[in-house]
């Protein structure tokens, strides 16, 4: 009996002492793409002040804003940015905006599978657009040869691979398209998942790469981490500027630096084909959607705080995870932002 | 008491010799009500799943009306939906699987039902059950990574190259389509299949064997003449949880058919399916329409479910009272 008695108050006292540790818990929802950094943020930030504890659950960039502006969770992250109705949706709400903060920035790239062709391949916006819009068929078509002097390419049918699940990735590179070409625009437009000319579609970045792999002369798109951390071969792809830039950290950072200059206070800016000439031209953003006011002040203070640490000491994980830095011109003016949450 | 001891002890499910309170000390009210709960909270389940796809599907109902069942075009940056390639798709597909599936599967039966020693019959039916139970994302890799090269290599030039003048067989392959898609729910539902039919072969009384075999019949006409149409309700049956089975797969299909809403004759062409649809498209949904247009795919699924049981209720029906008296 004593045993017991005394196993209970044991069992009693550390809950007690679990109680009182209990952290203040933050909740986030939204892209998958950052997820990676986000949760070793969230954890490094959590070891670091044990009284606070980020929650975030990667559901993708539609459900994060959908779950953000019906306030089930404290903020959300996007890979594209809200529209205005969306922003007017939230408004209409809450009573109050939500604010953009970039956090990190990511890179799509062109994947391919042609047999006979080793080497990176260059790629003008011409021949992108061409090929997506399925009016380029051939390999050996003279848009894409003509960037590729000495690839003996085949006469062979094109087979277009994009991803069939909505996706950041396919924003990017359909925005991308978009400011490239016209016709993409008017016919197709950018979204999270479009109506496509032609293709067939893999599930996730995996499913893009296993589709391209087993296919002969097929070509794709993946996210720049996925391509680097599984070696895929990628290529270049010609900027604004006219040089053929294949992405990478330091390319992908001078696209937003290019960018920078002439950063919307919003921070709703798409930085595709951006100026510079060593950026890589279909890089991207990514953000958190931070309310304008919080009614909980400690949440607000937390949340405000995390962010100044994620634009200092933060930025120094982002590379280690295949993540480019935000150019310093965009940390200054966040942190002015920071400001004005209430 | 008087009542009580009148009464058999197994008169039926509800007798209405006894009171009211005598069935409740005895706990057959009790039981009855708990079971009656039970049952009608899977009638409620189906009612509020209805009335949520319902609801929650107002908006696309509005904008499309039936034009929804009989649009190509799916653009979620003109806001224009239409369910038909999708439904065409969910069809094909299922028709393959089950093209594929039913004889194997019924033939697999009643070898193991009939023909099989008892020792390897049981020993088999360990591994169909084994199969069954496989969680179909296995199945989906087993499908992109062995039946999409060798659809690509050997099963599209070994049909297109005698049969390409017909538009099932027209290329070129992919290797991801309808018929990879078919060809890997057939594997998948094959199991449900056997498992099924066998239970119900093995149940059909001896005295059926027997007397037919007493009567001069070889062992396969006692099996294929009296045997399965004993049990052709519950093979049917078999067949028709198969089918639901194939209609509603997301995973598996979603890996291998090739995720292009696109209608065409051919089985080597890439197509889309409404459970694959849904699974790929909801949780980047943003706008309003472009998510009840989902929801209202799902809709879609459920009546077409919905109307396949129907029909297969009908089917039973009709060919069970032409047919060998079998009681249903």
């Amino acid at each position: 009996m004593k045993r017991i008695a005394v196993l209970v108050v044991g069992v009693l006292a550390l809950g007690a002492i679990v109680w009182a540790q209990n952290p203040l818990l933050i909740n986030g929802a939204g892209a998958t793409f950052p997820y990676p950094i986000y949760s070793k943020w969230f954890d490094e930030y959590h070891k670091k002040f044990a009284n606070i504890q980020f929650n975030y659950q990667s559901v993708g960039s539609g459900a994060g804003i959908k779950q953000a502006t019906e306030g089930t969770v404290d903020f959300g992250a996007t890979d594209g940015p809200m529209n205005d109705d969306q922003l007017k949706a939230f408004q209409d709400k809450r009573g109050s905006g939500i604010l953009h903060f970039p956090t990190v920035l990511g890179a799509v790239v062109p994947t391919y599978n042609v047999p006979g062709v080793s080497g990176a391949l260059d790629f003008t916006p011409e021949a992108l657009a061409g090929i997506f819009l399925g009016k380029i068929t051939k390999w050996n078509d003279p848009a894409i040869t003509g960037a590729n002097k000495g690839v003996n390419l085949p006469a062979n049918d094109i087979v277009l691979i994009h991803r069939s699940d909505g996706s950041g990735t396919t924003y990017i590179w359909t925005d991308y398209l978009s400011k490239v070409s016209d016709e993409w625009k008017s016919k197709v437009g950018k979204n999270t998942s479009v109506n496509w000319p032609v293709g067939l579609g893999g599930k996730g970045n995996e499913g893009v790469t296993g589709l391209i792999k087993q296919t002969p002369n097929s070509i794709g798109y993946v996210e720049l981490i996925y391509a680097a951390q599984n070696n895929i071969p990628y290529g270049a792809v010609k900027n604004s500027s006219g040089s053929f830039v294949k992405a990478d950290l330091a390319s992908v950072s001078a696209a937003a630096a290019g960018a920078a200059k002439d950063i919307p206070e919003d921070f709703r800016v798409s930085i595709t084909n951006a100026p510079g000439k060593s950026a890589y031209p279909i890089s991207s953003f990514t953000w958190l959607l931070i309310p304008q006011k919080f009614q909980d002040a400690g949440k607000r203070d937390a949340v405000k705080g995390f962010l100044m640490w994620m634009l200092a000491d933060g930025q120094n994980y982002a590379e280690a995870l295949s993540y480019a830095k935000l150019p310093k011109e965009v940390i200054e003016k966040e942190k002015k932002a920071i400001n004005s949450i209430q | 008491m008087a009542t009580a001891k009148t009464t058999l002890p197994n008169a039926g499910p509800v007798s209405g010799s006894r009171s009211f309170l005598s069935r409740l000390r005895d706990g057959d009210e009790i039981a009855r009500l708990t079971t009656m709960v039970f049952a009608a909270t899977v009638v409620l389940i189906t009612l509020l799943l209805v009335y949520e796809l319902w609801t929650d599907s107002a908006l696309a109902r509005a904008k499309f009306g039936l034009h929804f069942l009989v649009t190509r075009v799916w653009d979620p940056n003109i806001d224009q939906y239409g369910a038909l390639p999708f439904m065409y798709g969910t069809l094909v597909t299922s028709a393959v699987a089950l093209l594929i599936a039913v004889p194997l599967g019924i033939g697999a039966a009643i070898f193991l039902a009939e023909l099989a020693p008892p020792r390897i019959s049981d020993t088999l039916q360990f591994f169909i059950d084994l199969l069954a139970a496989v969680p179909s994302v296995i199945y989906g890799l087993l499908g992109v990574f062995i039946i999409v090269p060798l659809m690509r290599t050997v099963i599209f030039p070994a049909l297109n190259e005698p049969l390409g003048f017909m538009p099932f067989f027209k290329g070129p392959s992919y290797g991801v389509g309808f018929l990879t898609a078919g060809i890997v729910l057939a594997i998948m539902v094959i199991p449900y299949i056997i498992s099924v039919s066998r239970e119900v072969l093995l149940s059909v009384p001896s005295d059926q064997r027997e007397a037919a075999l007493a009567l001069g019949s070889t062992r396969w006409e006692s099996t294929w003449k009296v045997v399965v149409p004993f049990a052709k309700t519950g093979i049917l049956g078999s067949v028709f949880l198969a089918l639901a089975r194939a209609l509603g797969e997301t995973m598996a299909v979603t890996m291998v058919i090739g995720n292009t809403p696109t209608i065409s004759a051919s089985l080597f062409s890439p197509g889309d399916s409404i459970a694959s649809v849904i699974a790929n498209q909801f949780t980047e949904a943003t706008g309003d329409v472009y998510l009840q247009a989902l929801v209202e795919l799902g809709l879609v699924l459920f009546l077409m479910t919905f109307i396949l049981n129907g029909l297969a209720r009908i089917l039973i029906v009709v060919t069970t009272q032409k047919g060998s008296g079998v009681p249903v």
